[in-house]
């Protein structure tokens, strides 16, 4: 198997005046293609940052970040940029659906960024399997949480990314709503064969994927196989 | 391996066609609040095509009304009558010819008993030639040549109550009137509100004796050519020949230009002010951008974890801005040709005709050009921004916006804007010193005024009435809530302020001035066009009324034809002469004396007396500024024209004199001795104390000597008041402009941290306040703006007005309460008004509602 992802003593020091906070201290790890895991951890750990390294949202303070054979230390804000819509997929805890856009037009931005023609079966067909297809010309506002998970999972489909950051995918939802957005994101997820990376407090949710790598104070603490 | 070299440089590259449809979409939510930010710019942008429409049909009118203003092909004017080879030759000249003689004289509305200094016009031919005497009935402005018949201005016939078929009484004749004169060739409102003219027949000008020697008359000849003369190259042959015996003339291509000059200053008056409204309304928007593009932020930062690229994303909002910014001038323009189809109207004193008005397509295409690039620029410094935004911003909450003031790119929106404005102001007035001088004028107010607003902000916060109830404080404090417009508000409808108050105070300060140069025993009546064997006894019949009078200043009329041996044709040829040619052309009132006046005082040379050595240069002396101003020295030569006669002298004192007395004061004096046998007139000064003692004397003065004029400081000071009635209007109309733009910036800022004021309002119900109280806190704090941004407007206006008197009036400024307490008022009240009507939704929201609603 391919490696997607690798990091190599990576750390991300804050600095305010003269002090420095070290939130992440250097953290070495990699990722098979295709494969699914969770970062999981308590508040404050460094999970969100390492998230943002990992998907070319942040830059590192030292050590080196490759997604997809890319070193991404190199990169402008720019390049990031089309990395991130190449090869990057992301579900966010609100959501974050652009709030003026109707659930399609939500899932066809990133199609669009591609320059990609055609994309509205694509689009929606997506929002089918989400079980939205009949809301697709609703905006943010007029949906549920559960709702514009969903759209937000379609969406993050879109592009057939090759990995996909899930930062607390469930965590402003109901159990029983989160139970079925998370069936979905596996589903969805075993059907495209895209790596997954999920952050989350949930060790449900954590159990659910094949690696699980708990982090605190800035340095793993344990990586272990779940399956 | 893929490394940071630019293989992702091309991918993903500038799409315009989606960004173009992101930036639809995206504002689609956001349309009415986007079009409520360039609602501010709509009001400067009408105000700017109405002026330039203006301008253009005003640039029509006059084409096509030219002959009309002068009313003939050429005007030839001159002091004197013209006799002997130059009268030949203007009769000589064109198909028909007209003569007019105008001159100040009092006139007498005899059934009233009223009268006043007029205008009066001796006219002879068939004058004008084009257009007409308008007149009510229609007919007497050609009829009233046929008998002993006058045609009066109509605001004479109004101040005296007169009707048709009355008499007026002009010198010792009484003429009937034959109707209201309601326009003249070239004649404005204002100049009829200054000197009202009288018309009558030429023929009975000798009757009226008031033709006397030393009279000061305008002779005016008019020609009609034939058609399709060229004048201009005609009037090129003889020109030499009328210079020589002192002509002036006017063809329809000069007045064509004189007229269009004149009333170009006036639009490039009103394009500056329209502009500042303009200016404000701008950085309106760029305040309401800025709060756009902090609420936006999550969607950007969205946007660029999918992959928009920064330029891509600063692109989407800025395609929006521009689109409402195009769509918020076309409204502008549309509303500004509304608008100046009534400007004639708030301008009719100042047109000398009638003024048809049009839609005028390049006016239109510069407000919407302006308005655009405009609205751009102004909203650039918070768009620049969107670049650095982080999509890191999704992840966690917080409003990274630090980086964005030290972008270098905002130094160079700054400069831009600068640029911009001294390039309008430059392509306004083509002077590069005044494109300047604007530039830095509102730089300089806008900074003036930002301080005092940002000043007022501090005292407040610095010496808050922690002792005032809740209600009180709440008001206060929410100007300082985040995001909030106050400076910009107070600046804006401040400005509106200042320049009301401004006009307020100086109309002040010149009545003051008027006034208080009558007080004490000071002289409030002046008496001119007496002629010598009539001054003693018109300082009789003013003793016999009890009015001081003691002695009557002659005044001699000359011209004056070179300096130091050089004419006006000559100094106009000599590049290193700074003398103004205009010294030769106008007419000298000088007068004669032994010694100095209580208003003089010497400062060089020697004063002399009397003169009676006729082999040397006569020594006289001059005012010390119009040396100045002219160059001239002591012991320069100067040559006077004393009504033919020539008279050498030399520059022997010069003289400060204090005009801001009611003085006969003069620039030249001559001694005694030289100039007691020239044709002359006398003036005498007195005083009345009162209007019905001064209404005795007027009467009986015009009765026994119908040629001498007065002139009473009461009409001076009603004339002045008249004057500022009308050209207040004009400012009062452009500041309005700039009050409403503050106030539409108001609305907007209101609306647009509507759904803070809304979560305040839920939570102060939750927490138990009552309706009543949130409308208090909310009037409130509506009160205080208003009430900061009227106090910033009126203390600028105390400060400048201050300044005004003191420096250029010279005279103390006592500013009167109670109008400007009741501005004060008046703007606050607005304000309050305007945001309580806006804040309605919210003060009847339920607490229920906000809960569901998202953001």
């Amino acid at each position: 198997m391919n490696t997607i992802l690798n990091l190599e003593q990576v750390s991300k020091i804050y600095k305010s005046g003269d002090r420095s906070l070290t939130v992440l201290d250097n953290i070495s790890f990699s990722v098979e293609a295709g494969s699914t895991m969770s970062i999981v951890g308590p508040s404050g750990s460094g999970k969100t940052t390492l998230l943002g390294l990992c998907a070319g949202l942040d830059r590192s303070s030292s050590g080196k970040v490759e997604l997809h054979e890319t070193r991404l230390d190199g990169l402008s804000e720019d390049q990031l940029a089309a990395v991130r819509n190449q090869y990057v997929g992301f579900i966010f805890q609100n959501f974050q659906l652009m709030p003026t856009l109707t659930a399609l037009e939500n899932v066809m931005v990133p199609l669009e960024l591609r320059g990609e023609k055609n994309i509205r079966p694509r689009a929606l067909d997506l929002l089918d399997k989400v079980g939205l297809a009949e809301r697709s010309h609703h905006y943010p506002t007029q949906l549920s949480g559960g709702e514009q998970q969903r759209v937000s999972l379609a969406r993050a489909f879109s592009n057939k990314p090759q990995i996909l950051f899930a930062d607390e995918p469930t965590g402003n939802l109901d159990a029983e709503t989160s139970e079925k957005v998370v069936k979905l994101l596996f589903d969805l997820n075993r059907e495209a064969g895209t790596t997954l990376v999920v952050v989350t407090h949930d060790l449900d949710l954590a159990a659910k994927t094949q690696r699980i790598i708990k982090i605190k104070g800035g340095k793993i603490i344990s990586d272990t196989q779940t399956k | 391996m893929i490394s940071s070299d630019d293989s992702f440089d091309n991918k993903n590259s500038l799409n315009f066609p989606w960004l173009l449809q992101m930036a639809w979409r995206d504002s689609r939510k956001n349309r009415s609040r986007l079009l409520l930010f360039v609602s501010s710019i709509v009001l400067g942008i009408a105000a700017l095509v109405a002026i330039y429409s203006l301008g253009d049909n005003l640039r029509q009118n006059i084409d096509s009304q030219a002959a009309e203003l002068l009313g003939a092909d050429l005007q030839v004017s001159g002091n004197r009558p013209v006799t002997g080879n130059t009268k030949k030759l203007i009769d000589s000249l064109g198909t028909e010819r007209s003569e007019e003689r105008s001159f100040a004289s009092m006139i007498l509305f005899p059934k009233s008993g009223g009268n006043r200094l007029a205008q009066v016009k001796a006219l002879d031919g068939n004058f004008p030639f084009y257009g007409e005497l308008e007149t009510i009935p229609a007919t007497a402005g050609k009829d009233f040549r046929l008998g002993k018949q006058a045609i009066v201005d109509q605001t004479l016939m109004l101040q005296y109550n007169a009707k048709v078929g009355d008499s007026i009484k002009v010198g010792e004749e009484t003429f009937g009137i034959a109707g209201i004169l309601m326009k003249a060739p070239g004649q404005t409102g204002l100049t009829s509100s200054v000197a009202p003219s009288v018309y009558i027949p030429m023929k009975y000008l000798d009757q009226t004796g008031l033709m006397q020697k030393g009279s000061r008359v305008a002779y005016r000849h008019y020609i009609k050519f034939k058609p399709n003369t060229d004048v201009e190259k005609l009037l090129k042959t003889i020109e030499p020949r009328l210079d020589a015996a002192d002509l002036d003339n006017k063809t329809v291509q000069s007045q064509k230009e004189d007229t269009g000059r004149s009333f170009k200053d006036l639009t490039q008056f009103l394009a500056l002010v329209g502009f500042i409204a303009l200016l404000l309304g701008c950085i309106g928007v760029a305040s309401a951008v800025h709060i756009y593009i902090r609420e936006k932020l999550n969607s950007i930062a969205i946007l660029r974890c999918l992959g928009v690229k920064g330029y891509q994303a600063f692109l989407i909002y800025l395609i929006q801005i521009a689109g409402i910014g195009l769509f918020g001038s076309i409204l502008g323009a549309g509303l500004g040709s509304i608008i100046q189809q009534f400007l004639p109207i708030v301008l009719k004193d100042f047109l000398p005709f009638e003024l048809t008005t049009g839609i005028s397509w390049p006016a239109i295409g510069q407000g919407i050009g302006i308005g655009l690039i405009i609205s751009i620029l102004f909203a650039m410094p918070p768009l620049v921004g969107i670049r650095k935004i982080s999509p890191l911003n999704v992840l966690r909450n917080t409003s990274e916006t630090s980086g964005v003031e030290k972008d270098p790119v905002i130094w160079v929106v700054y400069i831009l804007i600068i640029l911009f404005i001294f390039g309008f102001s430059y392509l306004q007035t083509r002077n590069l010193i005044q494109a300047l001088s604007f530039t830095g004028g509102i730089l300089g107010s806008f900074i003036v005024l930002t301080a005092i607003a940002t000043g007022l902000m501090w005292l407040v916060r610095r010496f808050f009435p922690s002792s005032w109830s809740y209600l009180w404080r709440q008001g206060l404090a929410n100007l300082f809530r985040p995001n909030n417009q106050t400076v910009i508000l107070i600046v804006s409808i401040g400005l509106g302020t200042l320049f009301i108050c401004t006009l307020f105070f100086t109309q002040t300060i010149l009545l003051n001035r008027v006034k208080l140069s009558s007080s004490g025993n000071k002289p409030n009546i002046v008496l001119f066009d007496i002629q010598s064997n009539q001054k003693d006894a018109v300082i009789s019949l003013a003793k016999q009324q009890g009015l001081p009078a003691d002695e009557t200043v002659p005044i001699v009329n000359m011209r004056l034809e070179s300096v130091n041996g050089k004419n006006g044709s000559e100094i106009k040829n000599d590049s290193l002469k700074k003398q103004s040619r205009r010294i030769f052309g106008r007419e000298y009132r000088v007068t004669f004396r032994d010694s100095l006046t209580a208003s003089e005082k010497m400062v060089q040379g020697k004063w002399t007396s009397s003169f009676t050595d006729q082999s040397k240069l006569v020594p006289i002396s001059i005012e010390e500024g119009f040396a100045e101003r002219n160059q001239i020295k002591l012991g320069d030569t100067l040559l006077f024209n004393v009504q033919g006669a020539m008279m050498q002298t030399v520059v022997g004192s010069m003289r400060e004199v204090n005009w801001a007395e009611v003085q006969t004061n003069f620039l030249v004096v001559f001694p005694k001795g030289v100039l007691e046998e020239a044709p002359q007139f006398h003036v005498l000064l007195t005083r009345v104390t009162s209007p019905e003692m001064s209404a005795r004397f007027q009467t009986a003065l015009v009765q026994r000597f119908p040629n001498v004029s007065i002139i009473d400081l009461a009409l001076v000071l009603k004339v002045i008041d008249e004057l500022f009635s009308k050209i207040g209007f004009v400012i009062r109309f452009m500041a309005g402009f700039s009050i409403l733009t503050g106030l539409v910036v108001l609305i907007s800022s209101v609306l647009i941290s509507k759904y803070q004021r809304l979560q305040e309002s839920v939570l102060l119900r939750t927490l138990g306040a009552s309706r009543k109280q949130i409308f208090a806190i909310t009037a409130l704090e509506y009160f205080f703006l208003g009430a900061m941004a009227a106090a910033t407007g009126i203390i600028l206006a105390l400060i400048s007005s201050f300044a005004l008197a003191k420096f250029t009036f010279e005279t103390e400024f006592k500013p009167e309460l109670l109008p400007v307490l009741i501005l004060f008022l008046l703007v606050s009240g607005l304000t309050v008004f305007i945001g309580l009507i806006n804040s309605r939704g919210i003060l009847s929201k339920s607490p229920l509602e906000v809960l569901r609603q998202d953001v």
